[in-house]
């Protein structure tokens, strides 16, 4: 019987192909489980959550909002990545030095920061981060930039507020004041827009014109960037990293809490396949089993689940699931039996049962109940195989229906509290307001993954029904 | 017309759609007690309740405060006996059956209705006529676009509209909400063409013509997200369906006699057609209620979703459990009415009762 099974998957399979949609809803779905068993080798779930979690501010150095890298292709522009330039590690472009200031127990540090800027857009932020020791007396700090042009803005002296302090480059008042008395002393009489931002102002070419309309290009080459530090005291040091943010990250993007959006996408891909496929899966064989075990045995049995049944199809079945997972948080896990505990008394028992009645009176049933085959016997090895292949199609077309579900509740914020998934990423993008600023992947780029699982079993399904129910060709 | 068989049909109907009602508020309450919610926030109520009194009788005036609380505690462990809450959870659940039956569905924790009242009744029933508004509209509109193409392609059966419906009839796997992502993306944020969401332009316009137009306006999005994505495959199945009504043989015979065509396609397939075409026009009308909660977050349309999506937001449980009363309300009226129009227009059952 096995090997006639095993017969009956192959040459489905092989009329599956003949199908295009068939052949597209196999190759998604193909790409997708590759994609899931990927993420689960290279991004082992614990993993993922602590990173997506993000504790300790580990993406303290990724750009916030920034675009996938491969917008740049639509965008025709170079956009800028991050710069990173640290002096407790040894990077290129980065130099310390530290003299002693003769008959003190001063010191003067001196790091100089060496970078090409060569994109066509500004950075979205600027941050200097200092790690100072110090016992009594914070360091005093000053910065000077010399951009490509050669023109060099020194800023004013100032003195570190914590040992871990950080200069806000791009919104701070003193960064802006200084390089806007730099360019009034430069240009002498001019009336600088107020729509120049300390990063434009810094990484702009600029021009009288330009300045005074609020326009500028982004001034190419090499900037140096120069910390002098006077440390007061034996120990003390001080070092800091520079970091110029970019407008592009990685192959997804980030989130507005600087996140990759990437980690959440690839574990979206396991988590909507085995939701929607376990949902699916025993939703449809619990309600064949029930359905025909009702047909079979008739009377009260027969009767009352026909009354569950048309109880359920007045339960309010979202708002009861949004109850329960308002009232519970609960886990993915619990969201899947739930969703399968309200939907076992679902549509498909009625059309079952209309099926299992008439297949009660065939021959083959008939002979079996002559021989003394058991009830259990009947229902479970002659009629429920003899049902179960035209109800696959609909098993592969409602997968879908049970993703968007999970998505929906994810959406609405009501998902698995740890589990990074593609509705969570929606829910945030949501959140953040993402469709009314224009942040078009982070909305996108979820929903396509969602579309593909869906397009997939749509196809599958589809192309499987017309194997399956072979009256439909003609239609 | 009305004979008496089909009043005690409908009677019979109603009883029984009416119990079910019974059973799924009976199971909300079990649920949503079961981590205590229920008693919870029916006590703090109550407190609430008789702390008013106390503080607004002018007789208690002069108490002072222990006093005062002593009296109100009093008071409450009174009430509480009164209105049988000190029972075990068994014989309170039917309390609580009967206060959600009766809609006296208790104060919101947090929120408050458009016109200001924290009860749960009001918040939810005024955010109804929205929803039914949206909703009843956008499936309207789908029906007679299903009815009318998919009439038309099984009367052009294998033409190229025929086919492209066929071929497109997956993208209806995505939900209507989702399409109205994308539309947003492109209608407002990207063509800034029309409002993202809400009900009416802010501030709304005074006069009732230029507001009912502002309303429609603002209902542009959310009607075409549901109506792409039920086109497809709404019409690929009304097409089949009248496909496989009008190979019936009695269309043949009725072919055969030479009566024309058009009253062969009103008389001989329409006809017969007509109750599972009821059936699945109310099946997607209960479906769009529950799928009104996300459409309405994602349009932030004022209906019973958007008030949904705002308790969760604030966590407030007696609107949350309000809101599925209320839907296992809206879900039974619905099948009830269909019940009606179905008696009356499938023969069977007026045989069945003759």
């Amino acid at each position: 019987m096995s090997k006639r099974m095993e017969f009956g998957i192959k040459a489905t399979l092989k009329e599956l192909l003949t199908y295009k949609s068939g052949i597209l809803g196999i190759a998604i779905l193909v790409f997708l489980i590759g994609l899931s068993i990927y993420t689960i080798i290279a991004l082992p779930y614990d993993q993922a959550i602590k990173l997506w979690r993000g504790a300790g501010g580990i993406w303290l150095d990724n750009p916030r909002n920034a675009l996938p890298e491969w917008w740049e292709i639509f965008v025709g522009k170079k956009l800028p990545r991050t710069i990173i330039l640290d002096s407790r590690t040894a990077t290129f472009g980065v130099s310390k030095a530290v003299t002693p200031v003769a008959g003190t127990n001063m010191k003067l540090v001196t790091i100089n920061y060496l970078f090409e800027y060569n994109y066509d857009d500004f950075p979205s932020e600027m941050n200097i981060f200092f790690y100072a020791k110090y016992q009594k007396d914070p360091p005093l700090v000053k910065l000077t930039l010399k951009k490509p042009s050669g023109d060099t803005i020194e800023f004013p002296r100032f003195a570190l507020k914590a040992p871990n302090d950080t200069l806000y480059y791009s919104i701070s008042n003193d960064v802006l004041n200084t390089l806007l008395s730099h360019y009034v002393s430069k240009y002498g009489k001019i009336n600088i827009s107020d729509n120049l931002s300390p990063l434009e102002l810094t990484f702009g070419k600029d021009t009288a014109e330009g300045l005074e309309k609020g326009t500028l290009d982004v001034e190419k080459g090499v900037y140096r960037l120069t910390i002098e530090a006077t440390c007061f005291g034996e120990d003390s040091d001080i070092d800091a990293r520079v970091v110029v943010y970019g407008k592009v990250y990685g192959p997804a993007g980030t989130d507005n809490l600087r996140r990759p959006l990437e980690i959440a996408l690839l574990w979206g891909t396991p988590i909507a396949l085995a939701f929607g496929l376990t949902a699916s899966l025993v939703t449809s064989l619990l309600q064949l089993i029930i359905a025909t075990i009702g047909a079979w045995y008739g009377g009260i049995i027969d009767s009352a689940i026909q009354r569950v049944t048309e109880v359920y199809m007045i339960l309010p079945f979202l708002p009861f699931l949004i109850l329960i997972a308002a009232f519970y948080q609960i886990n993915i896990w619990v969201i899947l039996v739930t969703v399968i505990v309200l939907s076992i008394f679902g549509a498909g028992i009625k059309s079952t049962r209309a099926l299992v009645l008439s297949i009660k009176e065939y021959p083959y049933i008939e002979a079996a109940r002559t021989y003394g085959a058991s009830n259990l016997r009947i229902i479970f090895l002659y009629i429920i195989p003899k049902i179960l292949p035209p109800i696959v199609p609909g098993l592969i077309s409602a997968v879908p229906g049970y993703v968007f579900l999970e998505a929906a509740l994810s959406f609405l914020g009501l998902g698995d509290p740890f589990l990074p998934t593609w509705g969570k990423v929606l829910n945030d993008a949501q959140n953040a307001g993402a469709l009314y600023r224009g942040y078009y992947y982070w909305v996108l780029e979820p929903s396509i993954l969602l579309m593909l699982t869906a397009f997939a079993f749509a196809f599958l399904g589809f192309a499987l029904d017309r194997i399956v129910n072979p009256r439909l060709r003609e239609m | 017309m009305v004979s008496k068989n089909l009043l005690k049909y409908i009677a019979i109907r109603a009883i029984a759609i009416y119990l079910t009602v019974v059973v799924a508020i009976y199971l909300t309450i079990i649920i949503a007690n079961m981590g205590g919610k229920i008693d919870e926030f029916v006590l703090g109520d109550l407190q609430l309740q008789i702390t008013e009194q106390v503080n607004r009788n002018p007789q208690y005036r002069s108490l002072p405060g222990s006093e005062k609380e002593k009296l109100i505690r009093q008071m409450f462990e009174n009430e509480v006996k009164r209105l049988g809450y000190d029972k075990p959870f068994i014989e309170r659940s039917f309390i609580y059956l009967q206060n959600a039956l009766t809609l006296n569905l208790g104060r919101a924790l947090f929120m408050v209705s458009d016109s200001g009242s924290k009860l749960v009744r009001n918040i939810i029933l005024e955010r109804l006529p929205n929803t039914v508004l949206l909703f009843t509209t956008v499936t309207v509109l789908d029906f007679f676009i299903h009815l009318f193409l998919g009439l038309y392609l099984s009367r052009h059966y294998n033409s190229f509209f025929d086919r492209l419906v066929v071929a497109l009839s997956p993208t209806s796997t995505l939900p209507g909400w989702f399409y109205g992502i994308f539309l947003i993306l492109i209608f407002y944020t990207w063509l800034h063409l029309l409002p993202p969401g809400g009900l009416v332009d802010v501030p709304p316009p005074p006069d009732p013509v230029s507001y009912a137009l502002s309303v429609l306006k603002h209902m542009i999005l959310p009607m075409a997200s549901w109506i792409i994505s039920g086109f497809f495959l709404g019409v690929y199945g009304t097409r089949t369906f009248f496909l496989i009504f009008s190979t019936e043989d009695y269309v043949e015979a009725a072919k055969a006699k030479g009566l024309p065509p058009r009253l062969i396609e009103t008389r001989y397939i329409l006809r017969p057609s007509l109750p599972p075409i009821v059936t699945s026009f109310a099946l997607s009308l209960i479906g769009s209620w529950g799928g009104a909660i996300i459409t309405e977050t994602v349009f932030q349309w004022p209906g019973l979703g958007l008030v949904t999506w705002q308790a969760i937001q604030s966590f407030d449980t007696p609107v949350l459990v309000g809101i599925t009363v209320i839907y296992a309300y809206l879900l039974a009226a619905t099948v009830f009415i269909l019940d009606i129009i179905y008696a009356l227009i499938d023969p069977r059952i007026k045989a069945g009762f003759a």
